[in-house]
């Protein structure tokens, strides 16, 4: 009963949050856990949109929309390419033992990180009454990028184009 | 209930009727020109001119049978046609169709949502939109369908790149994303054609290619791969995939007016406006010379549309290595030049004439430096 009243308090934001976490976890194990390689992609580009989402909700419009183009738009599109040209059937070994000692190692990092960074949320909690709401939008973005961190966005751009470099001179037949 | 709120559900029901229906009309359209073009007669017999010709089209697709091939992914069979047919409605969502409506004292924008991210918004969804016929090609089990798939997905990446770099060119200008303030930006006749002729060429022939359009229709090639990626479809799920395409047309044709011929600006907009409220009231004038706007937006929108099937029945299809070698030979080299340009002219105190210039020096270098290309080119191919 209790969790009924729960759920008939919950606000708008609070449904699109939780539908929205429920579909991202869906679409991750579904393209962990589908045996074929194509699905696996399609479940990924579901939790890559269901993210997007939840960048929305926390009114980062730029950040969600560069995550549409960059990686379900793009990235995705490369990986379904790649596999339906190679025509990747997916290698299906089951669960064996390294496979177990791997995903409990990612598990267990991937917990110390999120108890710490839940601990730290704790910590510097929000302001809600001075808070800023336009801090995702692109204008400040493009402040604190251009102006803050100027150099490390350089230099990331410079990593970019060395490593698009690389990627041309991999791809070239040596003559 | 909040009359805002009214209003602005009237205004998105409006948009969705109003792009399905002249989706509807321009596979009419597309038949009237082509029969034209061809010295035909064209539709002719359901309703007086053929009028009637979609709803005969689409009562056709609906009563056939709706089938499955057994070798076919059902579910993903499915989704394809569905993905299409969505991310296609879904991009009218912010684009503006006129200025502000004035009801009751409240100023209401014609549009579906005025995000900050507008043009970007766009992007994504067209960049989703590739999944539809990737998904649909995949899912059939067949190698046309296969490479059809294939081949859509090569392409849309590669025009993606040039389109991006032309839009930026167009961002940078502009000052925004939100594709209201880019057509605010070109108020009167100071529309962005006329700053960015290459960039306005590039972004039209990319649309075209996005649109997997003759002269880029290469995943529908019917003389190599049947029909491509919706061989294996029939009745209505190959309906949604033609009709995703018409409606494709529709919003690029309107993107295009947004971002380089002003969108629902034409000049002497400001003389018209205060002209109707001077012979009527604030309100009603307001709201006449708003309706004018969006005159002028479709106006614009079936100009495009209408050079998007002229282009249809006028050129041929591509070779594939064709295709390629102009989007990332030509179109990638040119937008990137385009948007130094135009980054370049900015900086000038008179943006106008030196991004003429620049275009201008970039024409000459290319006139230089061509006999110079085509020498070693020669000579590779000697060797």
């Amino acid at each position: 009963m209790q969790y009924l009243e729960l759920l008939k308090n919950m606000s708008l934001v609070q449904w699109a949050f939780y539908f929205l976490s429920v579909t991202t976890l869906f679409g991750a194990l579904g393209a962990v856990m589908s045996k074929n390689t194509i699905h696996s992609v399609l479940y990924l580009v579901l939790t890559f949109f269901s993210i997007s989402g939840i960048y929305i909700m926390l009114n980062a419009q730029f950040l969600a929309a560069v995550n549409i183009i960059v990686y379900a738009g793009a990235i995705m599109v490369l990986f379904v390419f790649a596999i339906m040209f190679l025509h990747l059937k997916g290698d299906h070994h089951g669960f064996d033992n390294t496979i177990f000692v791997s995903a409990l190692t990612a598990v267990g990092i991937l917990g110390v990180i999120l108890t710490l960074a839940i601990k730290k949320a704790e910590h510097f909690r929000v302001d809600v009454n001075n808070f800023n709401p336009k801090i995702g939008l692109i204008e400040n973005l493009g402040d604190v990028l251009y102006k803050k961190y100027l150099l490390p966005f350089e230099l990331v751009s410079i990593l970019f184009l060395i490593a698009m470099v690389g990627a041309v001179l991999l791809a070239k037949k040596e003559k | 209930m909040d009359i805002v709120l009214i209003v602005k559900s009237i205004i998105i029901v409006t948009i969705f009727a109003v792009s399905l229906g002249i989706a509807a009309y321009e596979t009419y359209f597309e038949r009237v020109i082509a029969a034209f073009i061809q010295d035909r007669v064209g539709p002719d017999r359901a309703g007086p001119f053929g009028i009637l010709q979609p709803l005969a089209d689409g009562g056709k697709l609906f009563f056939k049978e709706d089938f499955v091939p057994t070798l076919a992914d059902k579910w993903l069979f499915i989704l394809g046609p569905s993905i299409s047919m969505l991310t296609a409605l879904m991009s009218s969502a912010v684009l503006p169709f006129g200025d502000t409506l004035n009801i009751k004292g409240q100023l209401i924008d014609v549009q579906g949502m005025d995000v900050n991210i507008g043009i970007l918004w766009v992007f994504g969804i067209v960049s989703l939109g590739v999944y539809g016929i990737l998904i649909g090609g995949w899912a059939s089990n067949n190698k046309y369908s296969l490479f059809g798939a294939i081949r859509a997905a090569s392409q849309n990446i590669s025009y993606e790149l040039a389109m991006g770099m032309s839009l930026l060119a167009v961002i940078l200008v502009s000052e925004s994303l939100s594709i209201k303030a880019i057509v605010q930006s070109q108020h009167g006749i100071n529309w962005h054609i006329f700053h960015q002729p290459l960039g306005f060429m590039l972004f039209v022939t990319c649309a075209l290619a996005e649109c997997n359009r003759t002269p880029f229709d290469l995943p529908e090639s019917e003389n190599e791969l049947v029909a491509g990626y919706h061989t294996e479809y029939g009745s209505m799920k190959l309906g949604l995939y033609l009709f995703s395409e018409y409606i494709n047309m529709f919003i690029s044709s309107a993107v295009i007016a947004s971002l380089y011929f002003g969108g629902y600006n034409y000049p002497g907009i400001d003389v018209v406006h205060d002209f109707l409220i001077k012979q009527t009231n604030d309100v009603t004038g307001h709201n006449i010379a708003t309706g004018i706007g969006i005159l002028v937006f479709f106006l614009k929108t079936f100009f495009f549309i209408f050079v998007f099937i002229w282009v249809r029945w006028t050129l041929p299809r591509f070779k594939y290595d064709q295709l390629m070698n102009l989007a990332w030979k030509w179109m990638l080299p040119l937008s990137v030049a385009n948007l130094i340009i135009e980054a370049a002219a900015e900086l000038t105190p008179m943006p106008f004439l030196a991004s003429w210039v620049g275009l201008g020096i970039l024409f000459l270098a290319y006139i230089i430096f061509r006999p110079l290309f085509l020498k070693r080119k020669l000579k590779q191919n000697l060797q």
